[in-house]
């Protein structure tokens, strides 16, 4: 079980400084929601944790190792990634995708063995992708390939898990499948587990704590109730958004309102009032 | 429950082994190995000078350790079969052989389906080399071979180092810069080959005859050179095809399963450079093979790297074997130009494995 540490991390495209002095933690166990504006950096900090790009200045941690000192091998043995609408070969069979899953735990003279195919099945059986195992990838919907990607990165058995939008392609009784099965495997496995998303309300509901990043900086962090209210939501988003506590569980949800944003005419401000 | 944590036994149970279709893809392999020794014999005994085909099979196996044939041939019969035609149906295995599997390695890395051996250099390089070789005023041989493949070689591999160290950005190596520096400099060698070939006078003939490619004048010399280049090559390329699967999804998901992207582009543009350096520096830069045989495996055995680069293999050699046998027979004594019939041959097979899926292909 690791945990995960970002020390004061700068990170930029070329000499463009797209995140500023981000510091956060989180815990085995616990599921952590990134959440901000499009372009406020959500993605960049997923790809620096994995090594995708490296960084500007800062530290970033697994269990208190250097994770650019980690050889990438064992690095996706211990961090699998969910990219945002990951592109896939479209010759490939689903099944054959969910297989690379099993990359980092193969040698160079190692083929896959009835445990990795066994494995692979298992994690189709569990985000139902089984079903589509022998079909070509082209020929899937974008939700389709979402689960595909999320079967691959159970196969892959990581330590701690990063997804980037991962319900982006989803409908809605498939973002709360997939969610409720990350956040379980986040349980039953102690897993460490980075998600960024867009929706506000799916963040509240399942994160332990959420990070808001506001241009490259954390505006504020903490549970779902201190970060998701109308102040914040104001601040960072530019929009009024009005904040009540879920009729069920009495975490924070967002509505929106038509007419509160600045395009909007001085007439829609007031429909519905 | 963990998926680490069900036992094995118990996992293997639920898995329905008999889809990934592995099972039949290895069979494919060992059909076409099979067919490959087959057509080697049966190339071998088509020729200007008829012998039987239970003569060429007592001759060739005649040569295996611990087989004692007494010959019933004639000494010429068995030059015929040992000297000309056996190293010239070899070495066109060979290069067959390497120009598919270095197409579908390009392929894979470059995750283009336009990609072929010459995509990044190699031929232009290797023609301009040739073409110097053919005008220079030297008639150097040495280690078995002549000036001109000596030439081809280094030109390709000069060719392809150039572009490399052009494409480079610090420590990376964008895939979309390696080939517009490729097109870019192969154009420019290429501009550089038409002008020598319009100046080259009598030479004319030979150059373009090279260029279109020609095993007539294919030697166990020649088998000898190339025969190191293509075994290591291909060694290297098919240990690799698992990283190359993964590579195929893209640079940033590849790392996030593990591979080291840089080296693993390195390592196989080595070996893919090498073996097509070798495998043209003799026999003339033949188009189609590298492109259209690793593409024709995937419409038929699908794309898993694991299973397309030794079937790529097989079918490459069987291919240019039996295109050469075209070659030499077609319009004998004239000899053809083998660049021209795996085109004409090999496109009206492709178009119609192409018409027979009846739907998108994918890549």
């Amino acid at each position: 079980m690791v945990k995960l540490e970002l020390q004061s991390v700068w990170l930029a495209y070329g000499g463009n400084v797209v995140v500023k002095d981000i510091t956060f933690q989180v815990m085995p166990g616990e599921m952590v929601g990134l959440i901000g504006p499009n372009g406020s950096g959500k993605s960049t900090i997923i790809k620096a944790i994995s090594h995708v790009i490296s960084l500007y200045s800062g530290k970033i941690f697994l269990d208190g190792k250097d994770v650019f000192k980690i050889p990438r091998g064992d690095l996706a043995r211990l961090i699998g990634v969910v990219p945002q609408m990951p592109l896939l070969p479209s010759a490939f069979t689903a099944f054959e995708i969910v297989l690379m899953g099993r990359n980092p735990h193969l040698g160079l003279l190692q083929y896959e063995g009835a445990r990795d195919l066994a494995i692979t099945w298992r994690a189709m059986e569990k985000t139902a992708t089984h079903s589509l195992a022998e079909r070509r990838v082209g020929e899937l919907s974008g939700g389709e390939i979402q689960r595909i990607v999320i079967a691959r990165v159970l196969a892959q058995e990581p330590k701690s898990i990063l997804l980037d939008e991962p319900t982006a392609n989803l409908d809605i009784s498939h973002q709360v499948e997939i969610l409720d099965l990350i956040k379980n495997l986040c349980l039953e496995n102690n897993l460490t587990v980075l998600v960024a998303l867009h929706d506000l309300n799916l963040a509240s509901q399942y994160c332990d704590r959420l990070i808001l990043i506001n241009s490259g900086r954390v505006h504020v962090q903490g549970t779902p109730e201190e970060v998701i209210n109308s102040r914040n939501i104001r601040e960072v988003y530019g929009a009024e958004g009005c904040v009540y506590a879920h009729p069920v569980n009495g975490l924070p949800a967002v509505l929106l309102k038509a007419g509160s944003s600045k395009h909007a005419k001085p007439g829609d401000a007031i429909k519905g009032v | 429950m963990s998926l680490s944590q069900v036992k094995p036994s118990s996992l293997e149970q639920s898995v329905p082994i008999h889809f990934p279709h592995w099972r039949h893809r290895t069979y494919a392999i060992l059909g076409l190995l099979i067919a490959s020794g087959g057509v080697v014999a049966f190339a071998t005994t088509v020729g200007s000078v008829q012998i039987p085909f239970s003569t060429v099979w007592r001759i060739l196996l005649s040569q295996l350790p611990l087989v004692d044939i007494a010959p019933t041939w004639l000494s010429t019969t068995e030059t015929i079969i040992l000297e000309i035609r056996l190293p010239r149906v070899i070495l066109a295995g060979l290069v067959g052989a390497a120009l598919a599997i270095a197409g579908a390695t390009y392929q894979g890395l470059f995750r283009n389906p336009l990609a072929d051996p010459y995509l990044i250099g190699v031929a232009q390089g290797a023609s301009l080399g040739a073409v110097i070789g053919f005008l220079l005023p030297l008639d150097w041989h040495g280690m078995g071979f002549g000036i001109v493949p000596l030439l081809a070689f280094t030109g390709a591999l000069f060719s392809v180092a150039i572009v490399y160290n052009l494409a480079r950005v610090g420590k990376t190596l964008p895939m979309t810069t390696l080939i517009l520096a490729g097109v870019a400099l192969g154009a420019l060698w290429g501009s550089i080959v038409s002008y020598l070939i319009i100046t080259s006078g009598e030479k004319m003939h030979g150059i373009i005859f090279w260029l279109m490619g020609s095993f007539s004048l294919s030697q166990w010399s020649e088998v000898k050179v190339v025969l190191p280049y293509v075994v290591v090559g291909v060694a290297i390329i098919l240990l690799y095809a698992r990283p190359l699967n993964v590579m195929h999804l893209d640079e940033e998901q590849a790392q996030q399963l593990g591979i080291n992207v840089e080296r693993l582009k390195l390592v196989l543009l080595a070996a893919a450079t090498l073996i097509t350096a070798a495998a043209v520096c003799f026999v003339g830069t033949i188009g189609f093979v590298g492109i259209i045989i690793p593409h024709a495996v995937r419409l038929v055995w699908g794309p898993d790297y694991r299973f397309l680069l030794p079937l790529s293999v097989l079918s490459g050699a069987i291919f240019l074997i039996l295109a050469d046998l075209v070659a030499r027979t077609a319009l004998a004594p004239t000899e053809i130009p083998i660049g021209v019939i795996t085109a004409v041959c090999g496109a009206p097979f492709f178009l119609y494995l192409l018409r027979r899926k009846k739907r998108a292909v994918f890549f």
